[in-house]
């Protein structure tokens, strides 16, 4: 008792939220208290997991709006190099001055387009958003285990975004070292015009995100494994709580070694310390700072830099597998082998970094043993392109935006993964290392298959964030422009990537080996145009569906199994009304013995088939 | 401008059409019968899954057809060679899975759309069948990673004996390159040496630094391994020569190698690509900076006589630049408090 006293003190929730005592039975009030909210503690310093997950999703939108445009600006100078664009110049002043885009704000462009996409949109945005709505949800729970820090978290992560936007709006501009954010370069003030105040806003705007994260992470984890409904065992849970599990775990142990780079580059930078400086002579003198090493700055970097592009990917693993599923109307094939190939890939996130580092150097005995650990990782990833496959196989596939845009997904998965055998092994990186092949690679397999799953979530869980569907026909028209875009924008690529066209090139001028690839520049500008103007489609569906769209009339509108549809239509805080429903079978039995869809709540029947779920 | 608001009109225009149509279908398909326009828009989304997939191949075989003079460049290193083959084997492998899984995707999407009476099979799992889609890419990974880390240790070993060697040193935002000169050995360096002349920071009190020489372009002699001594000044830059397959970072504070043999010669290969300004270009592959994208250098590729004709050309360093100017004065200076500090520290050591 006198550990549900303190918890209440810290939060109005935690009083409606059961505890399992150590028999398994599960005490609860009978009567669920009514707090009078205000318009301030309801969406502004709300507790309540779905607005809080409704909080990362409007500013992880706005993010990939800004840094889409971004990478538009930039696209615009590769593709059509010295032609002026007068508004440019209306719009950035001396950055694109004569209206064409100086380098100094290409690098800048280019910087803040990766970090904001992979942090603030990929990580954030998209973990932060289903985290926070399905974990509770779809474990049956009333909200997080520490409403209060989750509050926190969210609320970091807008501070680590006011840092970001400022930096933009400083006289000398934000950080231009790339999102890897490498020193030297971006360690030592005169080696850059964004090394200046920038680079500073840039760590400190990391350092804020990680904590936030770290929030965010701990309450995930913390949720899924105490907090569960009775029945609900850990193979009985949506693969999408499972995704999202494990890339909260990852982002525990990974993130505070990227905080300890981003703080050691502050002090290099403000203090005089040398943790990655040696040996440097710039600006016309030596510099004091002497006995660091730029490559250990890397190995931490990449230590986080790894697994995040794994804490990128799972929850999208976790949304399309359940997607996928759910329209498909068959049971996700391979349940147990999902999990494991998760769990084998959360752990071989840890032991791949150094992929990312053959040609730094690095001992090649070293990178052999890395080049094995990295080919492994494709096993897993195989594993579950081939269950999403067979799941797809004999199934009844209704074709809504959110399954759409999981089909995909998986389409991008493949193609990106497999240019990843090519990378992963260090003799063949060699040539590839660093070129557009790179870029190609990694904006297709982590950036949009990312991207699509997240926005299939979103059409996904639309009806139960706001009571209301997104437009179809809109879903449909912005799925197609999506899917063939992407293609046209980063196909191409590879092409370039394999003469050794360099990334991070604001102008071919300079080089005549690569000069035949102006046109295919040009082609991909056009085609990104293209494809960000289907997302100001969405954009508008997305707003004008919350106000406008039509009304969710049923509780379970696309007859799902898994516990969040079991609630009202727009659950309030404290998610259900009565109790919570017991669960009695795993999320996935759809089409099983003549039922379309058996809900988690169903009790099996004498003599059902059962599986070890 | 007058064109920007014109495309900014027209953009938003088309995107007023297009969400009042799709507001329209809402109500049209209400009026229909959910069920029903549900259903057919199953059937054509189905069929628009296959017709992605045809024309995605139709679209990739156009791109290679059209992009076949640019896919490719000739390997001019003896390496490059077995790193193309490998690439080849990779991309069969990676070829048919994509292809294949790619295909089933798409017409699986296609196949089993949604029509009404129809139920899904329920198929929650098949041991046997996951067990075989797990060792068959483990064994076509682990041949792929064979082949890979024997290449790679023929690649980073160590250099061939008879290999010459040329030290290239990055800066923002340009490389310079120094030749060991007759004596075949490149002279020992310190960065406090580094002037506005002395722009490697040479150690002229080491004797073999005094005939090194400092070139404007990289030279190398076909068919003989050279040796690549990488170091970086002020940020990390990095080496890439594409038509050799070549890339190493150069590091401030570190020395990094890459060795190789090249195979074809500059002439022969303007011969071959047909255009009399060919040139082998080194390319800065590691982003340093504002002007990282024009930090270019030349290889030349040539014969021993050739070679032996350009090196002597070339004055030693030290006898052209340094001796007998200030900068002698200067690099006396900085060694004379470069011993103290190292006598200092001595102490300091023999102290504790």
């Amino acid at each position: 008792m006198a550990h549900e006293m303190q918890t209440a003190v810290s939060s109005p929730v935690t009083d409606h939220v059961h505890f399992q005592t150590v028999e398994g039975e599960i005490r609860e009030p009978e009567h669920i208290p009514h707090h009078k909210e205000n318009f301030v503690t309801k969406y502004i310093f709300s507790q309540d997991h779905k607005t809080i997950g409704k909080q990362f999703l409007f500013t992880g939108m706005f993010w990939a709006f800004v840094g889409g445009l971004l990478s538009l600006i930039f696209r615009l100078q590769l593709g059509y190099p010295g032609q002026s664009f007068p508004i440019l110049e209306t719009l950035f002043g001396k950055w694109a001055a004569g209206g064409i885009i100086t380098p100094e704000f290409y690098y800048k462009l280019v910087t803040m387009h990766g970090t904001l996409l992979v942090f603030f949109v990929l990580t954030a945005g998209l973990s932060g958003t289903f985290a926070n709505l399905l974990i509770p949800l779809q474990c049956g729970a009333r909200d997080m285990a520490s409403p209060f820090l989750n509050m926190l978290s969210y609320w970091f992560f807008f501070a680590a975004s006011v840092v970001m936007l400022i930096s933009f709006f400083i006289p000398d501009g934000a950080a231009d070292g790339g999102w890897t954010f490498y020193p030297p370069l971006n360690g030592l003030r005169e080696a850059s015009i964004g090394s200046r105040a920038g680079a500073d806003y840039w760590l400190i705007g990391m350092a804020l995100f990680i904590i936030s994260s770290l929030l965010g992470g701990l309450n995930y984890i913390t949720t899924v494994l105490n907090l569960r409904t009775k029945g609900m065992s850990m193979n009985r849970l949506p693969l999408t709580v499972w995704a999202l599990l494990i890339t909260a775990i990852l982002g525990l142990i990974s993130f505070p070694v990227l905080l300890g780079a981003a703080i050691l580059v502050l002090f290099d930078r403000n203090l005089g310390t040398s943790f990655f400086l040696d040996e440097i002579f710039i600006g016309g003198r030596h510099l004091d700072q002497m006995g660091g090493n730029a490559i250990l700055y890397q190995h931490l970097f990449w230590f986080l830099g790894h697994p995040e592009v794994y804490i990128i990917i799972l929850p999208a693993f976790g949304l399309v597998s359940e997607i996928i599923a759910n329209n498909a109307r068959k049971p996700i094939f391979g349940y147990r082998a999902m999990v494991l190939s998760m769990l084998a890939i959360a752990i071989l996130a840890f032991v791949v970094w150094a992929h990312h580092m053959f040609v730094t150097g690095l001992n090649p005995f070293v990178a052999s043993v890395f080049v094995f650990l990295t080919l492994l990782v494709a096993v897993p990833s195989a594993v579950k392109v081939f269950n999403w496959l067979a799941t797809l196989w004999q199934g009844n596939i209704r074709f809504t935006p959110a399954m759409l845009f999981a089909i995909g997904f998986v389409s991008l998965f493949i193609s990106g993964g497999l240019t990843g055998i090519f990378l992963g092994n260090s003799a063949l990186d060699i040539p590839l290392h660093d070129t557009y092949f790179v870029v190609a690679h990694f904006h297709i397999v982590m950036g949009v298959s990312a991207f699509f799953g997240m926005v299939a979530g979103v059409y996904h869980w639309f009806p139960k964030m706001f009571g209301r569907y997104m437009n179809h026909t809109l879903g449909y028209v912005h799925f197609w422009i999506t899917l063939v875009g992407a293609y046209l924008v980063f196909w191409p690529m590879h092409y370039m990537g394999l003469i050794g066209l360099p990334r991070r090139v604001w102008s071919l001028d300079a080089y005549q080996n690569f000069s035949m690839y102006g046109d295919m520049n040009r082609f991909m500008t056009d085609a990104a145009m293209l494809v960000f103007f289907a997302q100001i489609l969405f954009i508008l569906n997305f707003v004008y569906s919350i106000f406008w769209g039509r009304k969710v009339t049923v509780k379970n509108p696309w007859q799902s199994n898994s516990l969040e549809w079991t609630t009202e239509i727009v659950p309030g805080h404290g998610n259900w009304k009565g109790p919570i429903p017991t669960v009695y079978r795993w999320p996935y039995d759809y089409s099983k013995n003549g039922d379309d869809f058996i809900p988690q709540t169903e009790p099996y029947r004498p003599g059902e088939e059962k599986l070890h779920h | 401008m007058g064109t920007t608001i014109v495309i900014t009109i027209a953009v938003v225009l088309f995107v007023l059409v297009v969400f009042q149509l799709a507001r329209m279908m809402e109500y049209v398909s209400i009026l229909r019968g959910e069920e029903k326009s549900r259903t057919d828009n199953d059937q054509l989304q189905g069929k628009l899954m296959l017709v992605f997939l045809i024309g995605g191949f139709i679209a990739l075989g156009y791109s290679l057809w059209a992009m076949r003079d640019h896919l490719w460049i000739e390997p001019a290193a003896v390496h490059a060679r077995w790193l193309d083959s490998m690439f080849f084997i990779t991309l069969f492998f990676t070829g048919i899975i994509f292809v294949l899984t790619q295909v089933l995707l798409f017409y699986f999407a296609y196949k089993y759309r949604h029509r009404p009476g129809r139920q899904a099979l329920y198929y929650p799992e098949n041991t046997k069948l996951e067990m075989w889609w797990t060792v068959i890419p483990a064994i076509v990974l682990t041949t792929l990673v064979i082949i890979g880390v024997y290449r790679w240790f023929q690649i980073t070993g160590p250099e061939p004996e008879d290999s010459m060697v040329v030290e290239i040193t990055g800066q923002q935002f340009l490389w310079n390159y120094r030749y060991p000169g007759p004596d075949n050995k490149l002279g020992d360096f310190e960065f406090r040496y580094i002037s506005g002349i002395n722009k490697v920071g040479i150690d002229f009190n080491d004797p073999a630094s005094r005939d090194d020489f400092m070139a404007t372009e990289m030279h190398a002699v076909v068919n003989k391994p050279i040796l690549l001594r990488i170091r970086a000044k002020d940020v990390i830059h990095s080496v890439g020569i594409p038509y050799m397959r070549v890339k190493m970072d150069a590091v401030p504070g570190l020395v990094t190698r890459f060795w190789f043999i090249p195979t074809i010669t500059t002439k022969e290969m303007r011969e071959r690509t047909g255009n009399p300004d060919f040139n082998y270009e080194i390319v800065c592959d590691q982003l340093c900076g504002t002007g990282h994208y024009g930090m270019k250098g030349i290889l030349v590729v040539e014969t021993q006589e050739e070679f032996d004709a350009w090196a002597k050309s070339q004055p030693s360093f030290y006898e052209t630049y340094v001796k007998g100017t200030e900068e002698e004065v200067r690099f006396a200076q900085v060694s004379e408090q470069l011993k103290k500090e190292r006598e200092g520290q001595a102490q300091k050591g023999a102290k504790h």
